[in-house]
């Protein structure tokens, strides 16, 4: 019962502090801090059960549920947790503390129902990490749309309705494909076995001609990679990104692009193991080119928070490389990189909220100078500026790292262009803190330094970071038996096929 | 005719006597309340008959009628409907200056006509259903006397109804000169005709014939045109009415007489529908998009929605019947819902029907646009809602026959419909204009019969949508013996 609890609890939360919100603002903001905080440590406590004393559990799931739903079609509300969705959780919960603290002061209007929806985002995303019958896992994956569309389309910024318009659109697009797929899984299933059933590890046993495979794969890959955004479906991105309110940026970037990693990780690979394979080096390409073309675009941008959005793209091409290089060390660096670039491209979605909220803009050309009168922000910001390009010691330096390194055993030549990606980072992370920081200050701005709360969420965010960084062991240990288990289907002698 | 021929006509005997009756009542003494409450009272006698009279079942009565679970389903999801409408109908209409009485007789007798399409199995009581349905339709249809966009809808649906009318009677009329037989049977068999035993000239042009009146009264592509004026013309309640009774009750006639539950739809008719089917989801779509207008941006969504059943009706199979009779009811009680918000927000003098009359809605009247916003997404097809499982049926039948074509088509329309919805949900959550300026009168009030109607249809769209388990094994038992 702990699974379902942990949903109910934010979506008891979110009502909660939609209610208590007429009578006093910050009770509401309370109770929502409160209810995530409650989940954080529901997650530490089963982290501690489970990985504390040894390193390897004999079963597969740590803590499952599993009611019948609607018994004519098979559908059971099966929820599961391993390692890669307890380490996902505890990145959620963590980023939605942020996101509720760093909107304190941003969010005055609608207090209630900001919080309502930010409540249930992540109330989708906890199911979207624990769902193991697929039309759960859909059902999850589209209703966090909903809050997320209310999130960009009320407190956004000037374009909103149309960024929201255009998330919502693309997502359910892609989405309907996924629902196509999953029920074509289960009626091959059906038709083969004379059982219906939604649930994942059923349905890895079922039969599938190539071509059915290769079409259904298809299917689950266009959803995914529109969420993650891989390259061509990326466009949705800068827009949402740009005009969400800070904690809604915070959310879109920090989880909303890993349910879609997640997804390629948990059914994509080992529900289709042969299309994997077959699809590896054009994968790993769109991977590469979203690294780059990313990088180059971030280069360009004027506007910070589009800047940090085009980052995106080039990290989470990162992760779309490793996760399809076939190999366990890559797999665990694109965890590793969906992890750290959550908290740093978080953090520097937080960062371009406390710099609007101070200066009404979010444009890098008005900035400059900020250090003379901004020293401790202009710091933090300097600390994920490097994060971002991927600083040693700090924790996107781990993820790409073991990236490239995974994906150097199965592709020489992409993995050399892809290490470009990490020069053009350094161009954008620098210029970034050289012009908003450093320098003379043009505009003569005064501006209140950071206040306890802010440094409280930006000082916990570098040290995670830095945690990460230079000990990233422990999450390794964690997510190391979901990964093998997913790893397991992609045969070994595949790094071996594509050198020849 | 027997004793228990008389028990299984019981519900029709009810909804016409009550007719009778209710006219007779207002040629002695005009009394808006006393009409609504002989209304209710005969649609809810025929409901409770409906349980009464299922002993009795399967039957059939005369060559005219087959009365079984199936039609008894559906007769009570069309009364069912027929209420609702009278409930909204009711604070409509004693806030207009009109004598309100007829409303109920004529929307007893378009019922007791939809009701008859359902249980027909002949093509006599096919047509005096569907005249029946069609002719009160016109006159409640231009109710409102004073509004003259109500007086021209009112005309072109009667033109327009006629003239499909004669070209259904003329398609009865060529089946019948060529196989000498009444039946509504005869379909099912000239659909699942293969190349081999082509059906001859006469049938295949009477079953397209057919199949063309048919389409007028769903409304589908390319017979939709007079859905939009008459959906605005229309009164609130009557524009519900025409969306749920009168579309339900054909569509009940179609799926059981069309749909083939062993093999497929084959050759021409199996073609013209997915024509139909693939047209009336893009058009219904894209044309819905730039308009400003709710009611007839609901208008064009129902042409889609059409579109979306004959996919399962196409679909056939085991699943196929079952998926569209969930989604029919799934879409029924949403459109229900909807068009019951519309209402409770229309003034005296005005109906809430521009865009405009919604901005902000949410912050004033919260649970009126949370009713109304889980209405839109659920004909957006957003999980929790009926209309998600009911589109998540449709697939599943559509994936179990691969019918791929169709089910592309459907979800890439479905996301183009997902944008017209989100209009509407943004306009609700925009800021506020200056209260006042865009409204002649503030809105009334809203009635307590009303407000537990609207709880009862969002509680539906609720339970539908998140506990099905209740409703698919009946959906399913009374969908077996279908063709």
């Amino acid at each position: 019962m702990i699974l379902p609890s942990l949903i109910l609890i934010l979506i008891v939360g979110g009502i909660a502090s939609w209610i208590v919100a007429r009578r006093s603002e910050v009770v509401a903001r309370l109770i929502a801090v409160a209810s995530v905080l409650a989940d954080l440590f529901v997650c530490f406590g089963i982290w501690v059960a489970y990985l504390g004393q040894s390193h390897s559990t004999p079963e597969r799931w740590f803590v499952e549920c599993d009611f019948a739903w609607i018994p004519q079609f098979g559908i059971r509300i099966h929820l599961a947790i391993d390692g890669l969705s307890l380490a996902l959780l505890l990145l959620t919960y963590f980023l939605g503390i942020m996101a509720v603290l760093s909107s304190w002061t941003e969010i005055r209007e609608r207090v209630g129902f900001f919080h309502f929806n930010l409540l249930w985002v992540l109330a989708g995303i906890t199911g979207v990490f624990l769902a193991v019958d697929l039309f759960v896992f859909y059902l999850f994956w589209e209703l966090m749309l909903v809050p997320m569309y209310f999130l960009i389309g009320i407190w956004g910024h000037e374009r909103r309705i149309y960024a929201a318009t255009k998330f919502f659109l693309f997502t359910q697009l892609s989405g309907l494909l996924i629902l196509v797929a999953i029920i074509t899984l289960a009626v091959l299933h059906h038709q083969s076995t004379g059982v219906f059933t939604f649930d994942f590890e059923q349905l890895l046993h079922t039969a599938l001609s190539p071509r059915a495979a290769r079409l259904l794969m298809l299917g689950f890959l266009v959803a995914f990679l529109v969420k993650l955004p891989a390259f061509p479906f990326h466009t949705w991105l800068p827009d949402a990104h740009t005009e969400a309110p800070t904690a809604g940026s915070v959310i879109l970037a920090g989880l909303l692009l890993k349910t879609g990693a997640y997804g390629l990780i948990r059914f994509v690979l080992p529900l289709f193991p042969g299309p994997s394979r077959e699809l590896a080096p054009i994968l790993m390409t769109i991977g590469v080119i979203g690294i780059l073309y990313g990088a180059v675009l971030a280069v360009g941008q004027t506007d910070l928070k589009r800047l940090v959005a085009y980052t995106s793209v080039s990290h989470m091409g990162f992760v779309l490389l490793g996760v399809f290089a076939g190999n366990e060390i890559a797999l665990e660096g694109a965890v590793v990189q969906m992890i750290s670039h959550g908290i740093s491209t978080g953090a520097l979605f937080i960062l371009a909220g406390l710099l609007q909220e101070r200066m009404h803009t979010r444009e890098i050309s008005a900035m400059g100078g900020l250090w003379e009168t901004m020293p401790a922000l202009s710091g933090a910001g300097l600390v994920f500026a490097m994060a971002s390009l991927g600083l040693p010691g700090l924790g996107d330096f781990v993820g790409e790292f073991l990236v490239l390194l995974g994906a150097y055993r199965a592709n020489v030549p992409l993995t050399v262009v892809a290490t470009l990606g990490l020069l053009v980072a350094t161009l954008y992370g620098l210029r970034f803190a050289q012009s908003a920081f450093q320098g003379p200050n043009p505009h003569h701005w005064k501006l209140p330094d950071m206040r306890l709360r802010e440094w409280a969420v930006l000082g916990l965010m570098m040290m995670c970071l830095v945690w990460i960084g230079l000990y990233p062991q422990p999450v390794l240990n964690g997510v190391r038996p979901s990964l093998a288990a997913a790893a397991k289907c992609i045969p070994a002698g595949n790094c071996q096929e594509i050198k020849r | 005719m027997n004793h228990p021929d008389f028990a299984a006509l019981l519900p029709l005997t009810i909804v016409s006597a009550t007719a009778v009756f209710l006219m007779i009542a207002i040629a002695i003494r005009r009394n808006h309340k006393a009409a609504l409450t002989i209304a209710l009272i005969g649609l809810a006698a025929a409901l409770g008959s409906l349980a009464l009279a299922a002993s009795v079942l399967p039957r059939q009565v005369t060559s005219f009628f087959i009365l079984d679970s199936y039609s008894f389903f559906y007769m009570a999801i069309l009364l069912g409907a027929a209420v609702f409408v009278l409930l909204f109908a009711y604070d409509y209409l004693n806030c207009r200056e009109e004598q309100p009485e007829e409303l109920y007789l004529l929307v007893l007798l378009a019922t007791a006509g939809a009701m008859v399409l359902v249980a027909s199995r002949n093509f006599a009581s096919f047509f005096l259903g569907l005249e029946l349905l069609s002719v009160a339709l016109y006159a409640v249809i231009a109710y409102v006397r004073t509004e003259s966009i109500s007086i021209e809808a009112g005309i072109k649906y009667l033109v327009l109804a006629a003239s499909s009318s004669a070209v259904l009677l003329f398609g009865l009329a060529l089946i019948y000169s060529e196989s000498g037989s009444m039946e509504l049977s005869q379909f099912t068999t000239a659909m699942t005709r293969t190349a081999g035993h082509a059906n001859s000239f006469p049938v295949l042009a009477g079953v397209m014939l057919v199949l063309t009146g048919v389409g007028f009264k769903l409304a589908v592509v390319p017979f939709h045109l007079w859905t939009p004026d008459v959906y605005e013309g229309a009164p609130l309640p009557v524009t519900a009415f025409i969306a749920t009774v009168s579309k339900g009750g054909m569509f009940a006639l179609l799926l059981r007489w069309f749909h083939v539950s062993r093999g497929e739809i084959a050759g021409a008719p199996g073609l013209v529908l997915s024509i139909l089917a693939i047209a009336s989801m893009l058009t219904g779509n894209l044309l819905a998009l730039r308009q400003t207008n709710v009611k007839r941006i609901l208008a064009y969504s129902s042409i889609a929605h059409m579109g979306y059943l004959l996919v399962a009706l196409l679909a056939g199979g085991t699943f196929g019947a079952p998926a569209a009779t969930y989604y029919l009811t799934a879409y029924i009680v949403t459109i229900l819902g909807a068009f019951s918000v519309m209402t409770v927000l229309s003034g005296s003098r005005w109906e809430a029907a521009s865009l405009e009359s919604y901005r902000g809605l949410f912050w004033q009247k919260p649970l009126l646009a949370a009713a109304f916003t889980t209405m839109l997404l659920s004909l957006a097809g957003i999980p929790l809602t009926a209309g998600f499982l009911g589109k998540f049926y449709v697939l599943t039948a559509g994936a179990a026959a691969s019918r791929w074509v169709l089910l592309f088509t459907l979800i890439v329309s479905s996301t183009i419909g997902l944008f017209y919805y989100l209009r509407i949900v943004v306009v609700m959550y925009a800021q506020p204009t200056d209260p006042g300026t865009k409204r002649d009168a503030p809105a009334l009030p809203i009635s307590l019969p009303a407000t537990m109607a609207l709880a009862a249809l969002t509680g539906l769209v609720f339970l539908l949508g998140i506990y099905p388990a209740l409703f698919w094994d009946t959906i399913v038992a009374v969908t077996r013996n279908l063709g």
